[in-house]
């Protein structure tokens, strides 16, 4: 490969991940059977659709790649783009990027949620997954074995069916590096994103790996889903363990030796840092989205909705997998009668999050995502995190109680 | 007297020289930064309103979504990129958007190196030889 028998493409795939590898210490490649890729056009631009054109335009054989490669929502729902006010331009640029990946032999998922809907990786799979959100559940409840992979590692790794051994493929780098107890149960997905945001922010950085304990019931898989994405934007963490929780950690000892680091995180940790996000109390666009919704939380929603009728725009953004669904069991009729719109394939701030801010003049955003409140301050928003309940009320009032 | 030189363990692409853009604060091109204006944007981060083009980023970690690594790439298509990367630590997002940007980039150090070195301090990143060289300080 590297000598480029098998062509340019696979050649430049590797000659990136010797970098990235030589970077981190990889002694070797280790064979990944997934690898899902994060490529929204407000990330690529021009520049970056025009390098995957220029990969689509060599011949089939060479270009196509050698394992299941699923890609990350998209930067728009082609069929509401207008209602979003997004750019032709930006629409046009999106068909340019997946007609490159088709290209290329890349499945377009478009998704966030995998692991709810597609393939879950499992105990020691080894795999090349983008997306944070999709890396730490991966890593942390699956027990699968992925680095923080970004677009064109992701890709790279697609090509070349590996990918450099480092970080959280490596037994060592698995292990705990600071614990935390917890003394209080969320009840809500927005109170387990905050806490997640919380356990992110004290541990800071990728290679801290949280142990957590405290935690006797299993969460559900929607509340673990907002509890990682909300750690990984935060702190940049790709792993935490819950004793007699998640499959690596069936006692402390298995994860983690003892004379950790010990923080305590109780709920009033978790009230400090949603107060610091409300800063008004008057609402714009209330969203829900990052991660996106599976069918509960969108059925959870359709009750919600019942009888409402909103006065500020309601966007529900799930993926392509669930819509379906949704749309079979009348759950995006609910919402939509009141006002709401359900948007599919892509994620909210992944879809030109200032322009759609500038064209619809929106600024204060309710939403009940953790992750995408950390996002949304440097695209000039001012969001807001509170419980799918009061964000719903919002939407028919106007104002966050 | 301070150090001239530091010793990175963690070294990517070829030698640059530039001025110095310092902070004690995790990076996110997505998070962190107006792209268009080469400005970072978060109002909290201790360099909001700054143009970090043509500068050598000095700081502390890499944190956030796994978007900085095409952005950089993008970043750089338009010439509104950083000369350089100097982090205390990095994550592989960093590392794997340098790698296709072509950024210079250093990690890891024996110290903590946002405190080492201020806005304008003159600096060469020389990856090659794993180290960090301060021409002359502010």
């Amino acid at each position: 490969m590297l000598a480029g028998e098998l062509g340019p493409v696979r050649k430049l795939a590797l000659e990136h991940q010797i970098k990235v590898g030589d970077f981190f210490g990889a002694v070797d490649f280790v064979r990944v059977t997934q690898a899902h890729i994060m490529a929204d056009t407000e990330s690529l631009g021009e520049a970056g659709v025009a390098w995957l054109e220029m990969l689509a335009s060599l011949p089939s054989k060479e270009r196509r790649v050698r394992i299941p490669t699923i890609t990350d929502p998209r930067g728009t729902d082609f069929e509401k783009s207008a209602e979003l006010k997004q750019a032709p331009w930006m629409v046009e640029l999106e068909r340019r990027a997946i007609a490159a990946f088709v290209k290329l032999g890349v499945l377009m998922t478009d998704t966030c949620i995998n692991y709810q809907t597609v393939l879950p990786a499992t105990r020691g799979e080894h795999v090349a997954f983008g997306d944070t959100g999709v890396v730490i559940y991966s890593n942390s409840i699956c027990g699968a074995r992925s680095n923080f992979e970004g677009g064109p590692s992701a890709l790279s790794a697609g090509l070349s069916g590996r990918t450099p051994r480092y970080g959280f493929h490596l037994d060592g780098a698995r292990r705990a590096t600071l614990a935390i107890r917890i003394d209080w149960v969320p009840r809500s997905l927005d109170e387990w994103g905050a806490l997640g945001g919380v356990v992110g922010k004290l541990a800071g950085n990728y290679w801290a790996v949280p142990v957590i304990e405290g935690l006797e019931a299993a969460p559900g898989s929607d509340a673990l889903k907002h509890f990682g994405a909300a750690m990984a934007s935060f702190g940049s963490v790709a792993l935490f363990h819950i004793v007699g929780v998640t499959p690596e950690a069936a006692r402390f000892e298995d994860v983690a030796d003892r004379g950790l680091p010990l923080h305590r995180v109780g709920e009033a940790d978790v009230r400090k840092l949603c107060a610091s996000y409300r800063q008004d109390d008057g609402v714009d666009v209330v969203v829900f989205s990052a991660p996106q919704l599976s069918l509960m939380e969108l059925a959870h929603l359709a009750e919600l909705c019942e009888g409402k009728r909103f006065v500020v725009p309601l966007l529900a953004v799930t993926s392509p997998q669930v819509k379906p669904d949704a749309q079979r069991m009348g759950f995006i009729e609910r919402i939509e009668s009141a006002g709401g719109s359900v948007l599919a394939g892509m994620c909210f701030y992944q879809s030109y999050a200032r322009e759609m801010a500038e064209a619809n003049g929106w600024k204060r955003l309710a939403t009940n995502s953790a992750k995408l409140v950390n996002i949304l301050g440097g695209y000039g928003y001012r969001p807001m995190l509170a419980s799918m309940e009061a964000c719903v009320d919002a939407a028919q009032t106007g104002k966050l109680a | 007297m301070r150090p001239t030189y530091y010793i990175a363990r963690h070294v990517m692409g070829n030698p640059v020289r530039g001025t110095a853009l310092v902070a004690n604060e995790g990076f996110s091109a997505r998070y962190d930064l107006d792209r268009i204006r080469g400005i970072f944007s978060r109002p909290e981060h201790k360099l909001a309103g700054q143009s970090y083009s043509d500068r050598i980023l000095v700081l502390d970690t890499a944190k956030g979504g796994v978007a900085s690594a095409w952005m950089l790439y993008e970043m750089a298509s338009r010439n509104m990129v950083p000369l350089a990367l100097v982090f205390n630590s990095v994550n592989p997002i960093m590392a794997q958007g340098a790698a296709h940007a072509g950024l210079p980039m250093l990690a890891g150090f024996d110290c903590d190196i946002t405190g080492e070195l201020v806005n304008g301090d003159e600096l060469e990143v020389d990856p090659p030889g794993r180290v960090l060289r301060v021409i002359r300080r502010e």
